[in-house]
């Protein structure tokens, strides 16, 4: 079979026409295959869908129970036929409940990896590597100047920021599903066991996180009690990227911006954002990670989607990998 | 190695004058010697190599990596020194050791290597750092170390560091040598002071107070002389056994962009006074003239004749052997006046002292200068002796009034720290282009001039009436008959080929927030432009 009979773009995502279902459409379809539950992966409003256990809490937490017509759990490892194709999910990594999508038809097995990364996470499930015949995977950091250090490292960054400046409240921003969680939990890992305040839109996500057995220790709302600034001085904030941007951040006192993110590994992003303390920590694979997979998986063939697609064709090319860029369109490029 | 390239990464992006010294003074107290020397040798420009050329670096990457792959890397960055710090490595298996090369080993390897072999050693360097210590040095061997952080807030840093006054720290800056230890061993309390070694040293300045309504109630006429306030740079003169120095009033030494002035200077004395350009008898030039000759590290000799630097003499702080700085300033402006008669006229020239008997009369001429190049006048205590810094009383400044224009608020930018959640920072325009299809032309930005009643204000004012966005700027609505006018204050105006009004404004800031005036009847360009001919 040719790989193109079984995935193909088409403007609702990437579609399966002899399983006649979608993998992360970004419009309402039939059939969906969801890798994770990020807004521009998962989006409310079609008919089935099929993903994980988790993906499938935290898409009713942010969608409201009723986010899709019908919906059905399949756990990690599991098989299950689709109109004669093979479907299985696998770990990727990239938050909880995240899955790779192998999809198998004569013989041809084709993995899209969805969003993922290779680096030990306590709050997702390890990346599985699946042998496979074409690889279909993410290109956000793509780039060989996108190398992840290490996150206890950036972490240590942060406490020590807290130490010298102990008068003035941290702000972290942090994508609400995922990178907020994986952040309060290095910090509890490093041993800060202060309370950590958070932004009321992560309240849901970590209490889902932390009845999924990932302690975050003592989460706090981050609102004011009797009008006092001075509550907050020396307190770790976590809060969406946009809330710090927002009014909202104005109770706090002279605060340090902080920002958790994979482009935050360029200073010129850094200063655009008036971020003051930039953490790099990524739940996506860095360029290191991405080329150790793709050789990993042994696939004859590549795909690459969403991201810096040219970049890592290029090394496919210069590695003999046969390689070509897959136009998704709809995915965020910024989703960090 | 480690430790200086993280803070030289938060240096970089912290706007805090609080918080950067708090990053260097922790600095100071856990980097070893002589690391913390050479770190603050860096910081203030004091450390220099056989600079590495762009060209060099790319030749190492392309030994290493992938030309196009290099090229998407450098295209998306933006920075050289900053990719090839990202991408080093990426053709080696094994990971850099962290902690790997201290400061003191690279500045002594650097510095050792000859031109030819300076590609070798940093190679060899960069092998051996982690990302961030590998942008340091990038940036220290190709001259593009900017952290944002001038020699006197590094120079207060140490002050605060060893507990001293920052004018003991200044008056003995010239006379220290990298890795500056004698002057720690003094901070941290395990050495004597160091003596000043060198000739022809800096002197803190004494500064003045602005004039306050209060003020002139108080204070007697006839306890004071008055001068123009000459609108150049506050510069001062010190010549030591055949040593000419040109300093700052912050102590940087500027002596290398004057070499006309430098040339005039053979004498044994220091003065204070203010550096213009133009000629003593003739035309005074305009502050736009000045810049011309400032920050500049090569002056060519076409520009330093169009534009001759000389000195107008306020005051005199040494003479020979004497330090005149314990003499009261009526008889320092006297051996003032007689020695500024023995230089060279071309060069130096004495700031005239203003008659008057009454404070009424002084506004007057303080209103209407006789010259353009006069920004108001000072009051010096006739009996005041030189002391350094700002002290309330023997000295006082009394600026002409600012220029003021009605501009029309066009975009606005989120602030730093306290007002990151603030659009602090203002783009304001003026109208250009025919009456009935008006046009705003922006003509400078200012950032404060406004209670914090009014920043709230202002916020709100932007978040609703936002047209567009870009990163963290917001662009306004600003039409004629909607808008909010800004009433800005500035202290003079000069013409300027980069912006596209053609005029920079200098020292703009919010003076009145106009909620009652309607756009269309903010100012026009041509007003002005019309102050720029006055």
């Amino acid at each position: 079979m040719n790989p193109h009979q079984l995935l193909i773009p088409r403007p609702e995502g990437l579609y399966c026409p002899p399983g006649d279902f979608f993998i992360d459409p970004v419009r309402p379809v039939a059939r969906a295959l969801i890798t994770h539950g990020h807004a521009d992966h998962a989006r409310p409003g079609h008919a089935n869908v099929l993903a994980t256990p988790q993906t499938l809490d935290i898409m009713g937490i942010r969608y409201g129970e009723n986010f899709a017509g019908a919906s059905q759990a399949i756990d990690f490892g599991d098989n299950l036929d689709i109109n004669g194709v093979r479907v299985s999910f696998h770990p990727a990594g990239h938050v909880l409940g995240s899955a790779q999508i192998a999809v198998e038809k004569d013989g041809l097995r084709i993995v899209a990896s969805g969003d993922y990364k290779r680096r030990p996470d306590a709050t997702a499930q390890e990346f599985e590597p699946v042998e496979c015949d074409v690889f279909i995977t993410e290109a956000t950091f793509a780039l060989p100047v996108f190398r992840h250090p290490d996150d206890k490292a950036e972490i240590a960054r942060l406490l020590k920021s807290v130490r010298q400046f102990p008068e003035r409240a941290h702000l972290v921003g942090a994508y609400a599903l995922g990178k907020a969680q994986r952040v309060i939990k290095l910090i509890r890992q490093a041993g800060h066991n202060e309370p950590i305040y958070i932004h009321g839109a992560l309240q849901k996500l970590c209490d889902y996180y932390q009845s999924q057995g990932i302690d975050l220790g003592s989460l706090e709302p981050a609102t004011i009690e009797r009008g006092s600034k001075a509550q907050f001085a020396g307190a770790i904030v976590v809060g969406t990227p946009s809330a710090f941007a927002d009014r909202w951040a104005r109770r706090f006192p002279d605060p340090v911006a902080s920002f958790a993110s994979g482009w935050m590994r360029i200073r010129q992003r850094v200063k655009q954002r008036g971020v003051e303390l930039p953490l790099i920590i990524s739940d996506h694979s860095d360029w290191d990670e991405l080329i150790a997979t793709i050789r990993e998986v042994k696939a004859g063939e590549v795909w690459v989607t969403h991201g810096r697609e040219e970049a890592l064709v290029r090394w496919c090319e210069l590695n003999g990998i046969k390689a070509r860029p897959l136009h998704l369109v709809g995915y965020e490029d910024e989703a960090e | 190695m480690d430790r200086f390239a993280e803070l030289l990464d938060r240096l970089l992006i912290t706007s805090s004058r609080n918080a950067k010294l708090t990053l260097m003074q922790d600095y100071f107290r856990e980097a070893p010697d002589p690391d913390r020397g050479l770190a603050l040798a860096a910081i203030t420009g004091n450390l220099s190599f056989n600079a590495v050329k762009p060209g060099v670096l790319r030749a190492l990457m392309a030994d290493r990596m992938d030309e196009t792959l290099f090229a998407y890397s450098y295209d998306y960055v933006g920075d050289l020194a900053e990719t090839v710090s990202l991408v080093w490595g990426i053709d080696a298996e094994v990971e850099a050791i962290p902690g790997g090369v201290s400061l003191s080993e690279a500045v002594e390897q650097l510095h050792a290597a000859s031109r030819s072999d300076a590609p070798k050693v940093l190679a060899g360097l960069l092998d051996r750092m982690e990302t961030a210590s590998r942008f340091a040095v990038l940036k220290l061997v190709t001259g593009g170390l900017r952290v944002g952080v001038s020699a006197r807030l590094a120079k207060q840093a140490l002050a605060d560091y060893g507990k001293v006054h920052v004018h003991e720290i200044e008056e003995l800056w010239h006379g220290l040598e990298p890795p500056y230890l004698s002057l720690f061993a003094w901070l941290d309390g395990k050495g004597e002071k160091p003596v000043h070694a060198a000739r022809a040293m800096f002197r803190p300045v004494m500064l003045s107070n602005a004039v306050e309504d209060a003020d002139l109630a108080r204070i007697e006429p006839a306890d004071y002389a008055a001068e123009w306030k000459w609108d150049g740079i506050r510069v001062q003169v010190v010549c030591e056994d055949g040593v000419a120095r040109l300093y700052s009033r912050t102590g940087d030494d500027i002596s290398g962009t004057f070499p006309d002035l430098l040339e005039a200077m053979d004498f044994d004395a220091a003065i204070d006074g203010e550096l213009l350009v133009g000629a003593p008898d003739g035309d005074t030039g305009t502050f736009s003239g000045l810049q011309q000759r400032l920050n500049r590290k090569v002056v060519a000799p076409k520009i330093q004749k169009q534009f001759p630097a000389f000195v107008r003499c306020y005051d005199l702080l040494q003479l020979g052997e004497e330090d005149l700085r314990k003499l009261p300033f009526a008889e320092r402006r006297e051996r003032l006046e007689a020695f500024v008669a023995t230089l060279d006229p071309t060069r130096f020239d004495l700031s005239p002292l203003v008659d008057f008997t009454e404070w009424g009369e002084l506004d007057a001429m303080r209103q209407t200068p006789p010259h353009p190049v006069i920004e108001g006048v000072m009051l010096k205590r006739l009996d005041s002796t030189y002391v350094p810094g700002r002290p309330k009383g023997p000295w006082f400044k009394w600026k002409r009034n600012p220029y003021t224009v009605d501009a029309v608020l066009m975009y606005a930018q989120r602030g730093h720290g306290k007002r990151s959640s603030f659009y602090s920072d203002y783009t304001f325009g003026v109208w250009t282009g025919p009456e009935d299809q008006p046009e705003l032309v922006p003509v400078g930005k200012a950032y404060f001039g406004f209670t914090d009643e009014e920043l709230k204000l202002l916020d709100k004012y932007i978040r609703d009436n936002t047209i567009d966005r870009f990163g963290p700027v917001r662009s306004v609505r600003a039409e004629p008959d909607h808008g909010l006018v800004i009433e800005v204050a500035f202290e003079g105006l000069n013409r300027s080929t980069r912006h596209k009004s053609g005029v920079a404004m200098r020292f703009p800031r919010v003076s009145r927030l106009r909620w009652d005036k309607p756009a269309g009847e903010a100012d026009r360009l041509d007003v002005l432009l019309s102050m720029l001919d006055g």
